[in-house]
């Protein structure tokens, strides 16, 4: 049999886990690190427990306790997630684990589904926890049982950074064997580890200080941090976790012989670069994001009264926003060393000058589903709140709003109902509605809804209910009554928890039904208090696949005047034709009905059978 | 042009959300694994798949990164006119297009904020020196029995110039699609391969 496997980066970091005999996983769904979980809450056979929790902090907390008993866990979450469970993150450093504990963090450098572009290796300088940064899919998945014995060995927590390009790679990956031993959880009382008070702090501050020397030893010859030294001595090259890759394939290109240090570790690997530095004349650093290995190298040069020259993000070449790749790599090391280059523009090459062709590419957002429900939900709110009315959002499939005019602030998870009360509290007079879906709601947004009422913001809340954690891959969440496994649980109803909470406003409604709809948030705009609406519709990806067929619409062309009412609502179903100034219904149509009941002209109709 | 001691064949593959441009690679990911080839891909994931364009990287015989550099592809293959435009910069200057020719409007077009270029310009454009294998692939997967195999028809056009068997590809066909439509698949990857003429 083939021990060869195609693998997407999460799945075989999936493995990695398995390989390593992990035996609690917890994390909350985040693009690119969800499938982490969705892979191993999916496998049919099983000797570990596996959770979705609520949120960053709960999951890493709920990994923290397991670990403390003396058993192997992880947890899984995107690096801004990491910010949502920095607070136990910092003294779980000064605490260490029992077990061991490894802390899955995906970093999505070029913001392809972020907010922003934090680099995790900071968190890592910061909670003084070391930190692992693989090159490649294959080498994730052999990090993974080596993070379990680090941490175990060294008993503290550690970061093992993935980025998009890591995660959502795809490799032949060849799998390794699988740790059979499993520690029993054994919870031992230590006060003085375990609880940390002020008295107990101090002490294991100066613990983790002290660790420190021992970490960089660990990883120093850990074999993720490898040196190749060029008998010429003219330019050294160091590169980080995914840059290693790309440098190397640069280097190819270019034909340039380097020395080349390839750094899979945080701490970095400081008697290797101390190698590096005594046999280069200059030093080039290739690394995603933040100049962290940069500025290590500084500081050893500098120790070191070494006069090498150091070329990397602090004075350019090399980029600190934005992923790294070949081409960059190549015109880092061609301005460097002179090389000749041509100059490619960024986006087109001369030979596809669209202007010059006169052919102008339409621009293709991504977009809410044809029959999304936030679509009619987003349509309503406007029509109530009317076009001067404020509407914080969210982060969801409902953040595609973006599109319609109903959302206007998205800060973080669980930032809607929060920065709706601040704009209340400052004095803000506009309508001001805002947006959360159900799992942002669970995850944080709940607390700012609290808040809210306990502080009497005159703001509506509207939960856009679509029963699932769309947008991340529709993973369960406490609405749903279901686990990660696809067990049956309690189904946590958004109505009493709203109500538990003190709001006396809370109405559901069906989004689909336009004039119920418009009825509640006409009510709950007159309300004075923080007013709830739960706009409760399944995802239309989730009805499809649990059989709901709606027969789907099309436009009689005798009676569409071309009006454009349809139009407006930016349904992918729906198409406008400038010749003759009619809409229509293309293939893509779910049948969800909400332009049928908007036309004027009865023109919209079922597609007789 | 996929480089010596780096990778054997670059390939791109563009498309449009839903199109199924990941099953498309897989086929091609597992169908290489099977031979033995090492292999690196990139996909789109997450926001970008809710009908936006989508690209992915897939490179054959290659042990350094998935992301192939610009004018680094040996074949473009796009399941859409506008996106085979759009991703034009990562094909080699003798490189091979093989397009899908029946468009998908963006919702920036249905609601006319923006127009569709015509597809025959479309292709012209892209001629130039290089080689374009333009085919209703839409079409063909209707005939083959359903519309949504139109990646598999792709893949089966993409096959005659792939360093894999196609008997390989057609397994792996057999294995990555929903049993029930096997059969339906197949034809589609046969009549792909049929379409274009190397």
């Amino acid at each position: 049999m083939s021990t060869r496997e195609y693998m997407l980066g999460n799945v075989a970091i999936a493995r990695g886990i398995v390989e390593g005999g992990g035996q609690v996983i917890s994390g909350y769904p985040g693009t690119p690190s969800s499938e982490i979980i969705g892979e191993l809450a999916g496998m049919k056979e099983r000797d570990f427990y596996v959770e979705w929790s609520v949120n960053e902090k709960v999951a890493l907390e709920v990994a923290a306790g397991a670990a403390m008993t003396g058993v192997r866990s992880v947890v899984t979450m995107k690096h801004v997630g990491l910010n949502v469970a920095a607070d136990p993150l910092l003294t779980l450093a000064y605490t260490g684990v029992e077990g061991s504990m490894v802390i899955i963090v995906a970093d999505d450098p070029s913001c392809h589904s972020s907010q922003n572009e934090q680099d995790t290796r900071r968190y890592s300088q910061f909670s003084l926890i070391p930190c692992l940064d693989p090159c490649t899919p294959q080498e994730a998945k052999d990090m993974m049982p080596y993070a379990f014995e680090l941490s175990n060995k060294l008993q503290m927590p550690v970061i093992f950074r993935s980025t998009t390009r890591i995660s959502h790679g795809k490799s032949d990956i060849k799998l390794g064997s699988v740790e059979k031993t499993r520690p029993a959880a054994d919870f031992r009382k230590d006060l003085e580890r375990w609880v940390m008070v002020p008295k107990h702090a101090r002490v294991q501050h100066g613990h983790l200080l002290e660790l420190q020397k021992n970490i960089l030893e660990e990883l120093e010859n850990s074999p993720w941090n490898e040196l190749e030294l060029n008998n010429d001595p003219k330019t050294g090259v160091i590169a980080s976790g995914i840059a290693s890759v790309y440098a190397k394939e640069a280097l190819i290109r270019e034909g340039v012989n380097a020395s080349f240090l390839k750094i899979g570790t945080f701490p970095v690997p400081e008697n290797k670069i101390r190698i590096l530095l005594e046999n280069s004349e200059r030093i080039i650093i290739f690394e995603e994001m933040e100049p962290v290995v940069e500025e290590q190298v500084r500081i050893i040069a500098q120790e070191m009264g070494s006069g090498v020259e150091i070329i990397g993000k602090r004075d350019g070449p090399v980029p600190r926003e934005f992923e790294l790749n070949t081409d960059v790599c190549r015109d880092v090391l061609a301005e460097v060393l002179g090389l000749e280059r041509p100059v490619v523009p960024d986006e087109v090459t001369e030979d596809f000058d669209y202007n010059a062709c006169r052919l102008e590419l339409p621009m293709r957002p991504p977009v809410m589903c044809p029959g999304c429900s936030h679509r009619a939900s987003f349509h309503v709110m406007k029509k109530v709140y009317g076009k001067d009315a404020i509407f914080p959002s969210d982060i969801g499939c409902y953040t595609l709003g973006i599109q319609s005019g109903t959302v206007d602030t998205t800060l973080c998870m669980g930032g809607s109902i929060t920065v709706a009360s601040g704009m209340y509290q400052a004095g803000e007079k506009k309508p001001i509605c805002c947006s959360i879906g159900d799992s942002t709601f669970f995850h944080t947004g709940m607390n700012g809804l609290l808040n809210a009422i306990y502080n009497k913001a005159d703001i509506t809340v509207t939960i856009v209910d679509n029963r699932t954690t769309a947008m991340t891959g529709h993973q369960p969440n406490p609405g749903m009554g279901k686990l990660a496994t696809g067990e049956d649980t309690v189904e946590v109803s958004l109505e009493e928890l709203c109500r538990g909470m003190g709001a006396e406003f809370v109405e559901t409604v069906d989004p689909y039904d336009l004039e119920k709809t418009e009825e509640v948030f006409k009510r709950a705009k007159d309300y004075k208090g923080t007013s709830v609406v739960i706009t409760k519709q399944l995802c239309v990806i989730d009805a499809k696949r649990s059989g709901i067929r709606r027969d789907p619409l099309t436009i009689d062309t005798e009676k569409c005047t071309g009006c454009k009412i349809c139009v407006n609502l930016g349904c992918p179903a729906i198409e406008f034709n400038t010749e003759i100034k009619k809409a229509s219904i293309n293939m893509m149509c779910t049948g969800c009905g909400v332009c049928a009941l908007l036309c004027k002209f009865d023109a919209i109709s079922e597609v007789k059978k | 042009m996929s480089a010596e001691g780096i990778s054997e064949f670059d390939l791109v593959i563009a498309g449009v959300g839903g199109q199924g441009t990941i099953l498309a690679s897989d086929i091609i990911g597992k169908a290489a694994v099977k031979e033995n080839i090492s292999i690196r891909a990139a996909e789109t994931h997450g926001m970008a798949q809710r009908g936006g364009s989508v690209v992915n990287h897939i490179r054959i015989g290659c042990e350094l990164g998935s992301m192939i550099p610009r004018k680094g592809a040996d074949v473009l293959l796009a399941l859409e006119p506008s996106e085979a435009l759009r991703y034009m910069e990562y094909l080699s200057e003798d490189g091979v297009i093989i397009v899908n020719t029946a468009p998908i409007l963006p919702v920036t077009v249905t609601s006319g904020l923006c127009s569709y270029p015509d597809v025959d310009e479309i292709i012209s454009i892209m001629k130039g020196n290089r080689e374009v294998k333009a085919f209703n692939a839409s079409e063909l997967a209707k005939k083959a029995g359903h519309p949504q195999s139109m990646n598999v028809v792709m893949v089966g056009a993409l096959s005659n110039y792939l360093p894999i068997s196609a008997e390989n590809l057609l397994e792996c066909v057999r294995e990555l699609v929903p049993p029930k439509t096997i059969d339906i698949n197949v034809k589609a990857f046969e009549v792909g391969r049929d379409a274009i003429e190397q």
